[in-house]
């Protein structure tokens, strides 16, 4: 195993994080400002990539695609937001669960009953396709590089609203106490409007640009949706400091952890056993990473309560 | 979602024609919504393709969505089985949901007749009489790679498949007939739709050329990362990550590559040409490798029904051993353990025009049986 190959699969990883992270960053807010646990926001997802699938193919523009996956996850967002999800506030998860679990059979099925059953086209732009020569003659695909820096420029973005700018203080009040921001004055109502279509454009762009090198199909949010659940157990719910060092951590264990489990135990295992051992394995890596996050630090590593 | 379909029921008026009263039910459990679907609407229409053109009056067709869950898959088959009473059972796309519902449904006394899944389990200790695989051997089409990289002279292929019975099946197939090294061996998730790392570990291999099996969704996104990652291998692949359904969502990525299946438009049977100007012509759009196997389950179906009586176990199960239909891949025929003898091809992806579809550039394997055969005893 080369340090060049090592430094490659970094790259995979922090990739792969980066992306879950624009998926966990919407749920995380949504969760901590509303309190509600949103099963549908890998059909967001899948709406950002199928918007930038027909934009780019109507149009041969993958950027207009981009502001069409955007937009169309925004107001798909927003849409479901004032009719369905605005009357789950006050009831348990359970219910919340229900129906938003409704929302993916929904989204599915009405998705397949516009697009057809077979699976889109949507490519990696010409002036970002094909490979660079990083320092120390790495090869790498240029956009993967292009999403790694996307992904960390959307970070600073929603830091910077956060922290800097009147929305951000709304939403951070709306995190500590509904109650007493309603009282202030403040539109609650408008304002989770906003934080779910803020949400939903962050999932519908991830889908858009993991669609270009991935395929665009019905069904492509939920294992996705698994992982962003997983980034915000690990990260802390509502923080999204957490979903970014979350997302950054298990990008890393899926994809170092599907090279080197196999690789070490080639040293106590035969080849093929230990293949399909170290493979197995690593598909678990994330999950034992999350349940050993939980048992030292109980409401993950950023998490305010418990 | 369901639809019960009486088989041309117009056609009532004018009178059996069969020599046989007795009416055939038929129960489809195939994959209609979610990622997977594209595989089970092709077998579906192409099985109702030629029921339409039968037109006979005597087989009913019940299909149900098994939404590619093996539980669901269950409960379908015993409500089939059960309450609509059915006597043939088809249409299961994928291996795991047919391990959980062949060998039951054929205890019961019913026909399976397979369209897609071929677990090596169910054609070796597992076979029975009462199940028939009318598409291949799961091992098959990858055997017939191996049998194309001998011929293309690869000395060191990197190979990869799923983690799940089928990919297990994959490896071992091409295995079975590749004669050069292996330069990397890869089980990835099943569903995995990002193959950065494994990319990465076929650049650092050394290999000469890489075989991979990734069917749907998996194959699309491997081959545009593979694309975009500049690797330069020749790469061969079953059909299943190069049919008609999936070609189009490819693109540019597939133009050129190599994969064995076996059925293709182009294949010179009077049969398939008319299968593929009925499809196209239904439908419109070209039928997939998919849609074949479900036109050929129909037309064997038929062609037994013309023969004997399905309630005459013995009898019905003696005419679909014959397998006298018109197949769409011309020569086929069942092996002692009901699964296909037949011809396998190798297959180039072309541009038609604006749509990606494929040739035949040559026959991998000729009148190819599984390896299980012998293990079968029935």
């Amino acid at each position: 195993m080369s340090l060049l190959l090592l430094i490659e699969q970094v790259l995979n990883g922090l990739q792969f994080g980066i992306m879950l992270f624009l998926m966990a960053a919407g749920l995380t807010l949504i969760f901590g400002v509303m309190g509600l646990i949103n099963l549908a926001h890998g059909s967001l997802y899948m709406v950002g990539a199928f918007c930038a699938a027909a934009v780019a193919a109507a149009t041969g523009s993958f950027l207009l695609g981009l502001v069409a996956a955007l937009a169309g996850a925004a107001i798909a967002g927003a849409l479901v937001e004032l009719v369905v999800i605005r009357r789950l506030y006050d009831k348990d998860h359970l219910d919340q669960v229900l129906a938003t679990f409704a929302l993916i059979l929904i989204f599915s099925e009405g998705t397949r009953w516009i697009f057809g059953s077979f699976p889109l086209f949507l490519n990696v732009p010409e002036f970002l396709s094909g490979p660079v020569t990083l320092p120390g003659g790495i090869e790498y695909p240029l956009y993967r590089l292009t999403l790694i820096v996307v992904g960390l420029l959307v970070a600073l973005g929603l830091w910077l609203l956060i922290s800097r700018t009147r929305l951000g203080v709304q939403i951070r009040a709306g995190e500590n106490d509904r109650e007493m921001i309603a009282a202030l004055g403040i539109d609650i109502a408008k304002l989770y409007t906003i934080v779910f279509a803020l949400g939903a454009a962050l999932a519908g762009l991830a889908g858009a640009l993991v669609g270009a090198i991935q395929s665009v199909q019905v069904g492509m949010g939920e294992p996705v949706l698994i992982l962003a659940f997983v980034v915000i157990v690990i990260g802390g719910i509502g923080s999204i400091k957490g979903a970014l060092v979350g997302a950054i951590l298990v990008g890393l264990t899926d994809t170092l952890g599907g090279i080197f489990l196999p690789e070490l135990l080639k040293l106590v295992l035969d080849p093929s056993t230990a293949t399909s051992v170290g493979s197995s394995l690593a598909s678990m890596a994330i999950y034992i990473l999350m349940a050993a996050v939980l048992i030292l630090r109980p409401a993950g590593l950023f998490g305010a309560r418990a | 979602m369901k639809f019960t379909t009486m088989a041309a029921a117009a056609a009532l008026a004018i009178g059996l024609t069969s020599a046989q009263a007795e009416p055939v039910k038929v129960g489809m459990i195939t994959t209609l919504s979610g990622g997977g679907a594209g595989l089970g609407i092709d077998v579906r229409d192409g099985f109702m393709l030629a029921v339409k053109q039968a037109g006979n009056p005597d087989l009913e067709v019940v299909i149900e969505d098994d939404q590619r869950k093996p539980d669901i898959a269950v409960q379908l088959a015993d409500k089939m089985v059960q309450s609509e009473k059915v006597d043939v059972l088809t249409g299961i796309i994928w291996s795991n949901l047919a391990m959980a519902v062949v060998p039951a449904v054929t205890a019961q006394g019913k026909f399976y007749l397979s369209p897609n899944a071929g677990p090596s389990a169910l054609a070796g200790k597992g076979c029975h009489p009462n199940y028939f695989n009318v598409a291949w051997q799961n091992d098959n089409l990858h055997e017939a790679a191996g049998a194309y990289a001998n011929f293309e002279g690869f000395k060191n292929s990197f190979i990869l498949a799923p983690n799940y019975p089928a990919g297990k099946d994959a490896l071992t197939g091409y295995k079975r007939m590749y004669q050069g090294d292996v330069a990397g061996e890869l089980y990835t998730k099943l569903g995995q739709t990002d193959y950065a790392a494994e990319l990465a570990q076929i650049r650092a291999s050394g290999a000469d050329s890489v075989y991979f099996f990734l069917p749907g969704g998996m194959g699309i996104s491997f081959l545009k990362q593979y694309k975009d990652s500049g690797i330069d291998l020749p790469v061969v692949g079953p059909a299943f990550s190069f049919d008609q359904g999936i070609l189009q969502a490819v693109g540019d990525a597939a133009l050129g590559v190599k994969n064995t299946s076996q059925w293709s438009k182009d294949i010179e049977a009077p049969a398939n040409k008319a299968f593929v100007e009925a499809f196209q012509a239904e439908y419109g759009r070209l039928p997939s490798l998919y849609a074949s196997q479900g036109f050929d389950t129909a037309n064997l179906l038929l062609s037994a029904m013309a023969k004997a009586d399905v309630k005459d176990a013995d009898a019905f199960r003696a005419a679909l051993e014959e397998a006298d239909f018109a197949s769409t891949r011309g020569n086929f025929k069942f092996g002692p353990n009901h699964h296909p003898i037949q011809d396998i091809y190798v297959r180039e992806v072309i541009k038609e025009g604006d749509v990606y579809t494929n040739k035949i550039i040559g026959k991998a394997l000729t009148s190819h049986a599984d390896a299980y055969w012998s293990e079968c005893s029935m």
